[in-house]
């Protein structure tokens, strides 16, 4: 029996799909069986962030309407064999389902899966509702601002009326030159605000917006930032230890001669 | 015949008649004595000018419509005017909420944004009350963690109470009908352990180890409230 890990954030525009995506991504790189569920019905993304989206045939709406089968409607990813989709309805909206029907389909997915990723639409309404009722864990995604960080905790005050308990924190885009000069709230100020577990800090970093273009999740860039950042995140939430990164980006030989100089 | 206890007793005071009801019979047998009293052997003392009654039904507990008959009875003599009716008991609900009402409750949590904490009487919170949550009172409001929301003491209109936190950063403050926020009276908020409180219609916040000087009163047990 798998695990349903809703991420959420209620705040749109934090990266609760790229989240889901490269997390999506990293567990099955590391050998986990992954379905990814876009609850985001009628604004669907995910999908185009995979690069996915020619590939639909069937969707959620068309599961919980009984137009086909589960098994016809997920994509398997070609580039992993362990990782499948299960693309949102484009033409449909939120009410074309109920927490019910979702909460059914995550079941019946946890069943062959070891992680059922659930991407939840921004908002607190019915989308937020089905996005939750299946999941045994959440992550909040939320980033170092103080309109995201007030979401995000409007977010945890429901997610603790759920059956899925105490949320894990993942904060993203984070500008570390900012942070140190106090122009951004702190990694320390959000996570005494919110006051849950820290799951992960995720650098802010021009490859993620490339490679969500490309359709290929920044995960599979070895090279980038965002990327061992979201390979750490899936490493913790199959029980490692791993500790957090630096945030500083990397100094080159120039900046450090001129920090010896005094030049700054 | 055996003289059998008067079930009902009517005894005049000042402010008018009182009944005094026997608690330990049953109620018919109390409702049947109140009819012959009202209706056939008390017509003297029953007519004349309007007057105040009071039902004092001891350690009997009446439901509503108990209460409604008996109303009725007494109502049969137009110059008979209910003033109250009065038990010794109360069901254990009334009484629990009675209890909580007027007792200081204690909560374990972060009231996080959009969450909102209501209370009768006087509130200890365990917990932070983050921006956009919402704490209030009827009573105090002491928090023991860190105020950055929204707290109202007072909502009933008690002016003298207080709202106490150890780490005092809210949004917003109300104590009964005055609204402040930081930056207006009381910018010099340092964010440690204090407490706002109105004097002549203004709220200020002062440290801590100013309370005995400005509420000594708050120290002392308050018993039946």
């Amino acid at each position: 029996m798998g695990i349903g890990i809703v991420v959420t954030s209620g705040k749109g525009g934090v990266g609760k799909t790229t989240t889901s995506a490269n997390l999506g991504t990293a567990l099955a790189l590391m050998d986990q069986k992954v379905c990814m569920v876009d609850t985001d019905i009628g604004l669907r993304n995910l999908d185009v962030v995979m690069g996915l989206e020619n590939r639909i045939i069937y969707d959620l709406v068309d599961v919980t309407e009984g137009s086909c089968r589960l098994q016809q409607a997920l994509i398997k990813d070609k580039r992993f064999e362990n990782l499948s989709l299960l693309p949102a309805a484009q033409t449909k909206d939120k009410t074309a389902v109920t927490p019910e029907q979702i909460e059914k389909i995550v079941t019946e997915l946890k069943r062959d899966f070891d992680y059922v990723i659930i991407d939840c639409p921004a908002g607190i309404e019915q989308g937020f509702r089905n996005a939750v009722a299946g999941a045994d864990q959440a992550i909040v995604v939320t980033t170092p601002e103080k309109a995201a960080v007030r979401d995000a905790d409007r977010i945890i005050g429901l997610l603790e009326r759920e059956k899925v308990g105490m949320p894990k924190l993942v904060i993203n885009r984070v500008r570390s030159h900012m942070m140190k000069n106090g122009d951004m709230l702190d990694v320390e100020d959000v996570l005494d605000l919110l006051a849950i577990d820290l799951l992960g800090v995720v650098p802010d970093d021009e490859h993620v917006i490339k490679s969500a273009n490309q359709g290929e999740p920044v995960v599979m860039n070895h090279e980038a930032r965002a990327s061992i950042a979201y390979r750490n995140i899936a490493r913790r939430l199959l029980g490692e230890a791993v500790p957090l990164m630096k945030l500083e980006e990397k100094q080159g030989v120039f900046s450090r001669m001129r920090k010896f100089f005094g030049l700054k | 015949m055996t003289t059998v206890k008067s079930k009902v007793t009517i005894k005049g005071t000042k402010d008018g008649l009182v009944f005094l009801m026997d608690d330990t019979c049953s109620f018919d047998d109390l409702v049947a004595d109140l009819r012959e009293k009202i209706e056939h052997s008390h017509q003297q003392i029953l007519s004349g000018p309007l007057i105040r009654v009071s039902v004092k039904l001891g350690k009997r507990y009446c439901t509503p419509e108990q209460q409604e008959l008996l109303t009725q009875i007494i109502r049969q003599r137009g110059n008979l005017v209910i003033h109250l009716i009065e038990s010794d008991v109360i069901t254990r609900e009334e009484a629990i909420a009675e209890r909580l009402k007027s007792r200081f409750s204690v909560r374990v949590n972060t009231v996080r944004s959009g969450q909102v904490l209501d209370f009768d009487g006087d509130l200890l919170l365990l917990g932070d009350v983050n921006p956009g949550g919402i704490v209030r009172c009827t009573g105090n409001i002491y928090v023991m963690g860190h105020l950055r929301g929204y707290a109202h003491a007072g909502i009933t209109g008690n002016r003298d109470v207080i709202i106490a936190a150890a780490v005092m950063n809210p949004t917003q403050l109300r104590i009964a009908d005055i609204v402040s926020k930081p930056g207006e009276e009381w910018a010099n908020s340092f964010g440690g352990t204090e407490f706002a409180y109105l004097e002549n219609d203004t709220m200020l916040v002062a440290k801590m180890n100013y309370l005995p000087r400005i509420r000594p009163e708050l120290g002392e047990c308050k018993l039946g409230d």
